[in-house]
């Protein structure tokens, strides 16, 4: 009993890792909405669902490769969800409006598209063309992995660095840090803040639509509400990384995913869905601050 | 040892950090009862950040302040409890709510009826209730609002909420009323009306600490005056004192040259 | 005129019962929104309700006053477990803590052999009655009302309008905000097991994020200047599905865009009217 977990550990750690880099991925644009725009924007699941779904349509209906229909989904839901914010949460900035009117507002923007989306298109399991990318499995040192797996922890690795070198070395980065600290201030000092909020929307946006395209791909199952699950998940691992920190969403993001691919091997695989959440509410009852405790867990 | 003298608040020490930035800067100084106290420097001098710390809104670094000998410690709420009023730089009002009842809010602290007495209309509750509206329209009264009792709150002119906000932090019966800037964007007649209201709140007992910009107003009405320059305390004492006092001048001075130079560049 | 009376009712009976349960679910979400938090938890709170109840009467035959009070009480353990880490913490934390709370109540409910797992539980008598809800929902109105006009009122609207002014004010506020929760999810695991008790019928995904994104948009709609507001609200929500049976399919579709102009452009919904607060 004992040597059969040891011996399907490397391979369900690796799972796990995968899993949980989705996680990750998909988190980061969230905490960085939050971070920096001061905002839980719920639209952001919608994200992930529609550059899922451009992504279906772009491989099915255009024969798109997957180097250009995930980047091409990416960047169309970045666009969508700068148009979210104009219409949703623009207004509400301008009046200076409490952080819990946005909440609402994104709220019912979120089941209002999703119940669109599910009139339109149903909601039976869509699956991408089988020549967009090879499902063959590949071994690598006892332990096996196919193609899109790769893709999704190559594609998380290499945005996180991205990312956090934009953050540290480039002016927008500046301007990004200095509106999260202070927005009235950095508008003050001459931060143009309408212009990094539509950026940040887009990095998001588009992050989270990358999260969309590359689970879309590994599971080859995309439907509406795919969306709205992983957005439960998504506010699990921000309020466990802490709301904000991007590190923290991170290590979050692969934490999550590894106790859930682990639950499910070794305990019951109805209750994996669970584990985030007792985390979440454990979090707040020991460490509402987060993970590395850098969270504006209180209002000044 | 902590000294004998006859104070209401003592603070001590007072220091707060914002990332890597001392905005208050190990500030002590003593409110007697009794006196008016003014709380002045230039921009960014850490008067407002000062209030905050003593009123509980944010932590202090370091440093503590203590009402009538006992430390001030917790949440806003608590302070309030202990004995410490406060309004608001740009004003707090409850604006959907009436004017009576902004008053009346401000008695939080002193109404104790429990819930079933509320939902049975019976024991301290109608005593209670009746009590804080006649003791809500005698404020209004004092500060001149009365008839305006039923209106909504944010109808009524700046000068007007400025006023109310003052009876709104009254009516919690402080044992220390501050102010952050109450003369801030009156004009002159309504200005000399908040002396008098001012003065007449000090000769019934209560004392003040106040921030100001205007410094007429403040050498009218203060008894002892305290100065901040980036975040230091840099001189206490009479009006005359301080306004004879040459690094107030030149802290004054600095600042206003440096005004004009970026209004120049601007 | 009698046998009419009773021909209608008995064709109606499920909208009308649907009218009072609704009623109080949107109060249950007013209760929280009147003193500025959001929970999105009310239709977990009412599913723990529904579960509790069914439970205890399905197979401990408990008499049906005892069960309701059971259904008030466990879903308030829960509000304070939800509840008491997130006070301090700004009104985000509560509202993603609640969801949280809803997705472990329906992953459990899903699983759960005491719960009956996805099938849910069936045979529930109908204990529930017309006097019953409508009676429970009238004496909740009255006591929001006599709430409303006393201190405790003026705190909650004062929290509403400037959380920080209002701490100033020297009102508790961790004290309230628990308060409200609380009371809040006494209400909706109330209409939980009325509902429970009118249906025979509950299964685990009738408590979900939808349910509870629907029960915000009762209180929305109507506005929550007063208790009355969120009734309206869940009244004419209630009653829209059935009246325009082209909107049926799209109930999920009218309920978020209500949220979303609600917001945007009528803070103060449709019964604009303000409670006064002086007793």
């Amino acid at each position: 009993m004992f040597a059969q977990i040891l011996q399907q550990l490397p391979q369900q750690l690796l799972n796990g890792l995968v899993l949980g880099s989705t996680y990750a991925l998909f988190a980061l644009g969230f905490t960085l909405m939050f971070g920096v725009l001061g905002v839980i924007n719920l639209t952001y699941g919608f994200y992930f669902t529609t550059a899922a779904f451009l992504a279906l349509y772009g491989s099915k209906l255009l024969a798109l490769p997957i180097w250009l229909a995930l980047p091409g989904a990416a960047l169309l839901a970045g666009l969508i969800a700068v148009l979210l914010d104009a219409i949703l949460l623009t207004p509400l900035r301008r009046k200076k409006a409490p952080e819990l009117s946005s909440l609402m507002v994104t709220l019912g923007a979120t089941l209002l598209l999703y119940s669109l989306m599910t009139a339109t298109f149903g909601t039976e399991i869509r699956r991408l063309p089988p020549a967009i990318i090879s499902h063959a499995a590949i071994m690598l040192g006892g332990v096996r992995m196919n193609l899109s797996q790769i893709l999704i922890v190559v594609t998380t690795v290499l945005i996180v660095a991205a990312l956090l070198a934009v953050i540290r070395f480039t002016r927008f980065g500046l301007s990004m840090r200095s509106m999260a600290e202070n927005g009235e201030a950095a508008e003050l000092m001459g931060v143009n803040t309408d212009a990094v909020v539509r950026l940040v929307s887009f990095i998001s946006g588009a992050l989270g639509g990358t999260a969309g395209v590359l689970i879309g791909l590994n599971f080859n199952a995309i439907q509406p509400y795919m969306g709205e699950t992983m957005m439960l998940k998504g506010f699990a691992v921000i309020i466990i990384g802490g709301l904000g920190d991007i590190k923290g969403a991170l290590i979050a993001g692969l934490v999550i995913g590894v106790l859930e691919v682990l639950t499910a091997g070794f305990i019951s695989s109805d209750i994996k869905d669970a584990v985030g959440f007792i985390l979440l509410v454990a979090t707040l009852w020991f460490r509402p601050v987060g993970l590395f405790g850098r969270a504006p867990a209180k209002r000044a | 040892m902590t000294s004998m003298s006859n104070n209401l608040l003592k603070i001590e020490d007072l220091t707060v950090r914002f990332h890597g930035l001392v905005a208050v800067d190990h500030v002590s100084f003593q409110v007697e009862p009794g006196t008016v106290h003014g709380l002045i420097g230039p921009n960014g001098a850490g008067k407002t950040t000062c209030f905050n710390l003593i009123s509980g809104l944010i932590p202090p670094t370091s440093g503590r302040a203590i009402l009538a000998g006992a430390p001030l410690v917790g949440p806003s709420w608590k302070r309030t409890r202990a004995g410490l009023s406060r309004t608001f730089q740009n004003i707090r009002m409850f604006q959907e709510m009436t004017v009576r009842e902004n008053v009346m809010t401000g008695m939080q602290a002193r109404l104790h009826a429990s819930v079933p007495e509320i939902l049975s209309r019976l024991g301290r509750f109608r005593k209670e209730e009746t009590a804080a509206k006649v003791r809500a329209d005698e404020l209004l009264e004092f500060v001149g609002l009365a008839a305006s009792a039923d209106r909504r709150a944010g109808d009524l002119s700046y000068g007007d909420q400025r006023r109310l906000e003052i009876a709104r932090a009254v009516a919690s019966g402080p044992k220390l009323l501050m102010l952050d800037e109450p003369a801030a964007g009156m004009n002159p007649t309504e200005t000399r009306e908040l002396v008098e209201l001012l003065l007449r709140l000090k000769q019934d007992g209560l004392t003040l600490l106040l921030v100001e910009h205007d410094m007429h107003f403040v050498m009218s009405l203060c008894d002892r005056i305290t100065v901040l320059n980036f975040g230091r305390k840099i001189a206490e004492g009479t009006p005359r004192e301080v306004r004879e006092n040459p690094d107030v001048i030149e802290a004054y001075l600095g600042a206003k040259v440096a005004e004009r130079l970026k209004g120049g560049t601007a | 005129m009698t046998t009419f009376l009773d021909n209608f009712f008995f064709s109606y009976q499920t909208l009308i019962f649907a009218l009072g349960i609704n009623g109080l679910l949107a109060l249950s979400m007013y209760t929280v929104l009147a003193v500025g938090q959001l929970s999105l938890g009310q239709a977990a709170f009412m599913g723990i309700g529904a579960y509790v109840s069914a439970l205890l009467t399905l197979h401990l035959d408990w008499p049906f006053a005892a069960v309701l009070l059971a259904a008030m009480i466990v879903p308030a353990l829960f509000a304070l477990l939800i509840g008491g880490p997130t006070l301090k913490l700004t009104g985000v934390y509560l509202a993603l803590a609640t969801i949280a709370l809803g997705e472990i109540i329906r992953i459990f409910c899903n699983t759960s052999d005491l719960t009956g797992g996805a099938l849910g539980l069936s045979g529930i008598p109908n204990k529930t009655t017309f006097t019953l809800i409508f009676g429970l929902l009238a004496l909740a109105l009255v006591n929001f009302v006599l709430i409303a006009r006393s201190r405790v009122g003026r705190a909650m609207e004062a929290m509403r309008e400037d959380e920080v002014a209002a701490g100033v004010m020297g009102i508790n506020l961790p004290a309230m905000k628990l308060g409200a929760l609380v009371v809040s999810a006494m209400l909706a695991g109330l209409a939980g097991a009325l509902n429970a008790h009118a249906n025979s019928f509950i299964g685990p995904n009738d408590y979900g994020f939808d349910q509870a994104v629907t029960i915000l948009s009762f209180a929305l709609l109507g506005g929550i200047g007063s208790p009355f507001g969120p009734v309206l609200g869940a009244v004419i929500l209630t009653l829209l599905p059935e009246l325009l049976t082209a909107l049926h399919d799209f109930k999920l579709v009218v309920n978020g865009f209500i949220i979303v102009v609600a917001v945007l452009y009528m803070p103060r919904g449709l019964l604009s009217w303000r409670i006064g607060r002086v007793g």
